[in-house]
């Protein structure tokens, strides 16, 4: 059986300045200065989205893409949605290829959008219908399987409604309904839970779970730590437009740097306390940037007094200090070297 | 199995007719008050003040037609475009849809030509109410009455895929300033072109202007016994025009669908 997703060197290069589009902000841009370019014009900067990008996705997974914003994560929906075409490598949809036969990966799979986009002159149900209709499926099919949908997803009373009645978590549930009308092997869903309340998406997770209980495969893009935590067999931790990390959440905490994140701002420069604290043996990693400093450390107590007494002695004033018990976030921090949002 | 692209074009021409259906006071509303309240000027006030000669009406009111025709079916296809691909996204179910992307593009301009169609049809019996009644309209050539009106509103409707697909949203304003105002006033709609041999420059230059082209199919399939341009050059130019709208505004909507 081939793997419901694969993908080798995928890389998507955007010309610069990009089209304005929803989902794919701050992309890296090349710096200006970036070392043995190809001949490029004067002024010519490119945009690299995805940088060299393998996964691989067993059917079935629920399959989890984490990263900050402008990581690659909806470029990678993206080509594996037929939406975006691929400047080099390939991608692999239930063993068909993205760019060969995209029709026949619309075949197979439901797209959940980042924002809900439901055909707004239609009401609930009819928006389940047309798109059902969009894929060959008679009426006599599509119409209880839609009621069955909106019951599941506790939308059953708002079928007549038009969608700017519904709330915006009604309103993803029925994005959710509309991927799930054509009864795809495969359903990709793009920061699914933005914008919902808390109460919305515990539910959202609940019906997330009982598809992937009925067989789907599932590929998530995310960067709520716990959200991807929670639900993923697997997860992607992906930045710049490249793998970065692949495990399983239990994993992944497994490689988290040892200890907690101690992280300092500083009323000035956080440079010289540097020197001071390299010899400190219960400080791993540190790091100064600005008015920031920050290292890993295994007894907290003792890292934060020495860290207090560099900074009196190089005559600073700590304002804030954080902490961060070892985690995918730091993980993720180690890593990236930034935070998620 | 994929569903066969003609299943999915009737679902797509089935959604967008139960749109129209539902919107078509306010789409007739929006796209004939113009045409309409010329007529009103040009068509009655005018000719019963004396400034304007009596046999005017017969032609404008094929002008009328087309501008009615033109201006329906350009808005019909290219104000949706802009809206969907500028910030609703609402236009990204069907893209999902089994079929490749310039089938769904087609649709539209399809049922954009539909729309400019039923705009025309509007327009005829309204204008012919205000004007009086015109010596030279017959509609004995009724075939030919609706292969012009069909080709016009074609032309105009993959007009609209271009503009909406390749103009950003926030210069729709501008575009309807700069390109569809002249387009009206120097497309041969409130005057036959045969006129403009007074001007023999202007004359050559309106030629660009695909309304040129819709006025004077009118006035050959409508008033056939007044001046106007042989209705088979005026067909080959629609085609011709229709083909390269279509060609350029299947190319934009794919830039804008797959990026």
């Amino acid at each position: 059986m081939s793997p419901a997703i694969q993908t080798s060197g995928l890389r998507k290069v955007y010309p610069a300045p990009p089209e304005r589009r929803r989902g794919r902000p701050n992309p890296r841009l090349t710096p200006p200065d970036a070392a043995p370019a190809p001949f490029i014009p004067a002024g010519v900067r490119e945009i690299i989205a995805l940088d060299g990008l393998d996964l691989e996705v067993a059917p079935g997974e629920f399959f989890g893409l984490l990263g900050p914003n402008g990581a690659g994560k909806t470029t990678t929906i993206g080509v594996l949605t037929t939406r975006v075409r691929p400047t080099a490598g390939t991608a692999a949809v239930a063993g068909i290829d993205v760019s060969a036969d995209p029709v026949g990966v619309k075949q197979r799979i439901g797209v959940v959008p980042q924002r809900p986009n439901p055909d707004r002159q239609l009401t609930a149900i009819q928006n389940l219908l047309f798109h059902a209709a969009y894929f060959g499926i008679p009426r006599s099919t599509s119409l209880p399987r839609a009621q069955a949908l909106l019951e599941q997803l506790e939308l059953g009373d708002r079928g007549e409604s038009k969608v700017d009645q519904l709330s915006g978590g009604q309103q993803q549930r029925l994005m959710i309904a509309r991927a799930l009308i054509h009864e795809p092997e495969i359903l990709f869903l793009d920061e699914p839970t933005v914008g919902l309340d808390p109460q919305a998406r515990l539910e959202l997770w609940d019906i997330l779970r009982s598809l992937q209980g009925q067989g789907r495969t599932i590929i998530m893009t995310t960067h709520y730590m716990e959200e991807a935590d929670r639900l993923c067999d697997r997860l992607a931790i992906i930045d710049h437009g490249r793998l970065l990390a692949l495990d399983s959440p239990t994993g992944l905490r497994a490689r988290a740097p040892g200890g907690t994140l101690v992280e300092v701002t500083l009323d000035g420069d956080a440079a010289p306390l540097l020197a001071r604290l390299q010899a400190v043996p219960t400080l791993n990693r540190l790091s100064a940037r600005g008015v920031e400093l920050s290292a890993y450390a295994q007894r907290v107590g003792e890292a934060i007094a020495e860290l207090l007494r560099a900074a009196e002695q190089a005559g600073r004033l700590p304002l804030d200090i954080r902490l961060t018990p070892p985690s995918l976030e730091t993980l993720f921090v180690s890593l990236t070297g930034r935070k998620l949002d | 199995m994929s569903p066969s692209p003609w299943t999915v074009f009737g679902a797509l021409v089935r959604r967008d007719l139960h749109v129209v259906s539902r919107e078509l006071p306010f789409f007739l509303l929006r796209t004939t008050l113009q045409p309409i309240m010329f007529t009103i000027v040009f068509g009655f006030l005018l000719p019963k003040m004396g400034f304007v000669q009596r046999g005017y009406t017969g032609a404008l009111l094929p002008g009328i037609l087309g501008v009615s025709l033109a201006f329906a079916s350009v808005q019909a296809v290219a104000l949706p475009m802009v809206a969907d691909f500028g910030w609703t996204k609402e236009i990204e179910d069907r893209l999902l849809a089994p079929v490749p992307i310039w089938v769904i593009a087609l649709e539209k301009v399809l049922s954009g030509t539909v729309q400019g169609m039923i705009a025309a049809l509007f327009v005829l019996p309204v204008a012919r109410l205000i004007m009086g009644p015109i010596e030279a309209l017959t509609a004995s050539h009724l075939g030919l009455i609706i292969g012009m009106t069909f080709l016009g509103a074609f032309a105009f409707s993959a007009f609209g895929m271009l503009l909406g697909t390749a103009i950003k949203g926030e210069q729709i304003g501008l575009m309807f300033g700069l390109i569809v105002a002249p387009m009206i006033f120097f497309g041969c709609a409130y005057y036959p072109w045969r006129a403009l041999e007074a001007t023999p420059v202007i004359q050559i230059l309106v030629l660009v202007n695909p309304l040129v082209y819709v006025s004077e199919g009118m006035r050959g399939v409508l008033t056939p016994a007044l001046p106007h341009m042989p209705v088979p050059v005026v067909a080959g130019a629609l085609v011709v025009i229709s083909a390269v709208f279509l060609f350029l505004g299947l190319r934009t909507f794919d830039k804008r669908a797959v990026s």
